[in-house]
């Protein structure tokens, strides 16, 4: 559903990404592992088609995302539903107008009716519909989260969502729902999801396929065996602090 | 020494290039659908109404400061009746235009790059893209449209306002006539002073436009990013406003001498 073929990609003169290439099937899952500045929100980017690879192609069931019509690029875009690093609300317009804002801009429905949806829509991500009339800037962090999510969500009804550091600066608390949410709408919704993130412990919970990337390049892409399995010094060292988090959670998960 | 030099003369060139493709793109955005009547109307109503208060203080305050230099002068040669013409040419060729462009260039463009900059660190811009909305049709169109409906309305309104304010240093304090001083104002409300008093607002406008959004859309690094490309603006949107208008002053008598 999701293929990347050889990626390069840059901002200005300055190369990010090298040779990048992963592929993920309807239903599956991924995360995507790697420290700040390694390139994992520029993946996410590349796969939306808001940039092009310098070299390298990016494929959304098959269709090259990159040279198409504005039009039918749009079209490709319903099936992804994109939650920001920070949620990434716009801050001048309240949560209803925020979770129904696709639906303002694209679609004839009425104010009321869009309304309706929202509501509908943040109860569904267990959001109290009483917020519809705040500002974005008036709820917790947590909150904008599992707004974006909505947002994301009603836009579309995309049949894969890309969560951009979707547990960073959360409390622990948030963190759960939030990682609750995203776990609802695989097994529901059954929407594939890819994350990316800096936070393993957290990130280990939520698939069962991993792609571990640093300054720019994939070190590896396997599943949680393999992980642990693995013996590419590179991935030995980005794991080392996270060992403890990992035993605990193949004992929980897989014994 | 040499070599930063260079360095820095082409990241200038870069930049202005940038710009250029930039300001294009803002232009072709403001034709074609969708668009964005209700933030532009939004956006004409804060540019106006936020700058107008700053205006009219600094052009009142403009006026009488220039007619009391004035007809001090003036009166030395026994000609303080002319002080209406010279009031009214020096207003409504330089001195509107200027005030009124810096004040918006203070005011509105430091807002605008603020605004679209702590959107763009915020990645609400991308936000903006993925839900397929194009940006600078967006946010940049409706601003550029605002500006060239409201920069030359203000400076009307700091012409005005400027003129008012000699008028009264001419009565109270030069004891020259209303009437005379009126008439000499309305002798060099001719075509060609008007025009260029209206054309320099205009172009004004389009230059807080396209540095504000620039600024905004290109901003980088977080907060930080956010405050030096709103200094930024507000800076280069001056200074530019000033070299042009010379540039404008210079070309626009060569070609209209007859009508001055
Ligand atoms: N708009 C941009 N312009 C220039 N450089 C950028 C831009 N966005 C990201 N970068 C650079 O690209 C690299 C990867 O960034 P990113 O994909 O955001 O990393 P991550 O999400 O893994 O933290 C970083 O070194 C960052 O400085
Ligand atoms: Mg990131």
């Amino acid at each position: 559903m999701i293929r990347l073929d050889k990626v390069n990609f840059g901002y200005n003169t300055e190369q990010v990404l090298h040779d990048v290439s992963f592929h993920i099937k309807p239903g599956e899952s991924r995360i995507i592992m790697g420290g700040s500045g390694s390139g994992k929100s520029t993946i996410l980017r590349l796969i939306l088609g808001l940039d092009c690879p310098w070299s390298g192609e990016v494929y959304i069931d098959g269709e090259n995302i990159c040279g198409q019509k504005l039009k039918h690029l749009q079209e490709i875009r319903k099936q992804i539903g994109m939650v920001f690093q920070e949620g990434a609300l716009f801050d001048s317009m309240t949560i209803a107008e925020n979770v129904g804002y696709y639906l303002f801009e694209h679609t004839k429905k009425k104010e009321s009716e869009i309304e309706q949806e929202a509501r509908r829509m943040l109860e569904f991500v267990d959001l109290d519909p009483g917020i519809m009339d705040k500002l974005p800037e008036e709820l917790s962090g947590g909150m904008r989260r599992r707004v974006a999510i909505a947002r994301a969500l009603l836009s579309t009804r995309p049949k894969i969502m890309l969560f951009d550091e979707p547990t960073t600066g959360l409390d622990p608390q948030a963190t759960k729902n939030v990682m609750n949410l995203i776990r609802k709408l695989r097994k529901e919704e059954n929407i594939a999801v890819i994350i990316v993130t800096h936070q393993i412990a957290d990130a280990l919970k939520l698939a069962d396929k991993f792609v571990v990337i640093q300054k720019g390049r994939i070190v590896f892409d396997g599943d949680m065996d393999e992980l642990r399995g693995s013996e590419n010094p590179e991935v030995i060292k980005f794991l080392a602090p996270f060992r403890e988090s990992i035993s605990d959670v193949v004992k929980r998960n897989f014994v | 020494m040499i070599r930063r030099l260079f360095r820095s003369f082409r990241n200038f060139v870069y930049e202005i290039d940038q710009l250029t493709r930039f300001s294009f793109k803002m232009v072709l955005s403001c034709f074609g659908r969708p668009i964005y009547i209700s933030e532009t109307m939004e956006q004409m109503y804060l540019i106006g109404i936020g700058s107008l208060f700053l205006v009219v203080l600094t052009g009142i305050f403009a006026g009488q400061a220039m007619a009391l230099q004035f007809s001090n002068e003036l009166a030395d040669f026994g000609s303080k009746n002319y002080l209406g013409r010279i009031m009214s040419l020096a207003i409504i060729r330089e001195l509107g235009p200027i005030l009124a462009g810096l004040m918006v260039a203070a005011r509105v463009a430091s807002g605008i790059t603020a605004e679209i900059g702590s959107m763009k660190s915020s990645n609400q811009l991308d936000a903006l893209l993925s839900f397929g909305v194009d940006p600078i049709r967006k946010l940049a169109a409706p601003r550029l449209i605002a500006l060239v409906v409201m920069v030359p309305v203000l400076t009307i309104i700091c012409d005005v306002v400027a003129i008012v304010g000699g008028w009264i240093i001419a009565i109270f304090l030069s004891h020259i006539t209303s009437t005379t001083y009126l008439s000499a104002v309305n002798e060099r409300l001719t075509f060609g002073n008007v025009f260029m008093g209206v054309l320099k607002p205009v172009v004004f406008a389009f230059i807080i436009a396209f540095i504000s959004c620039y600024k905004g859309f290109t901003t980088k690094g977080g907060t930080k990013g956010v405050g030096r490309s709103t200094t930024e603006s507000v800076m280069i949107a001056s200074i530019s406003i000033l070299i042009v208008n010379f540039i404008l002053t210079k070309v626009v008598f060569s070609f209209l001498k007859g009508y001055l």
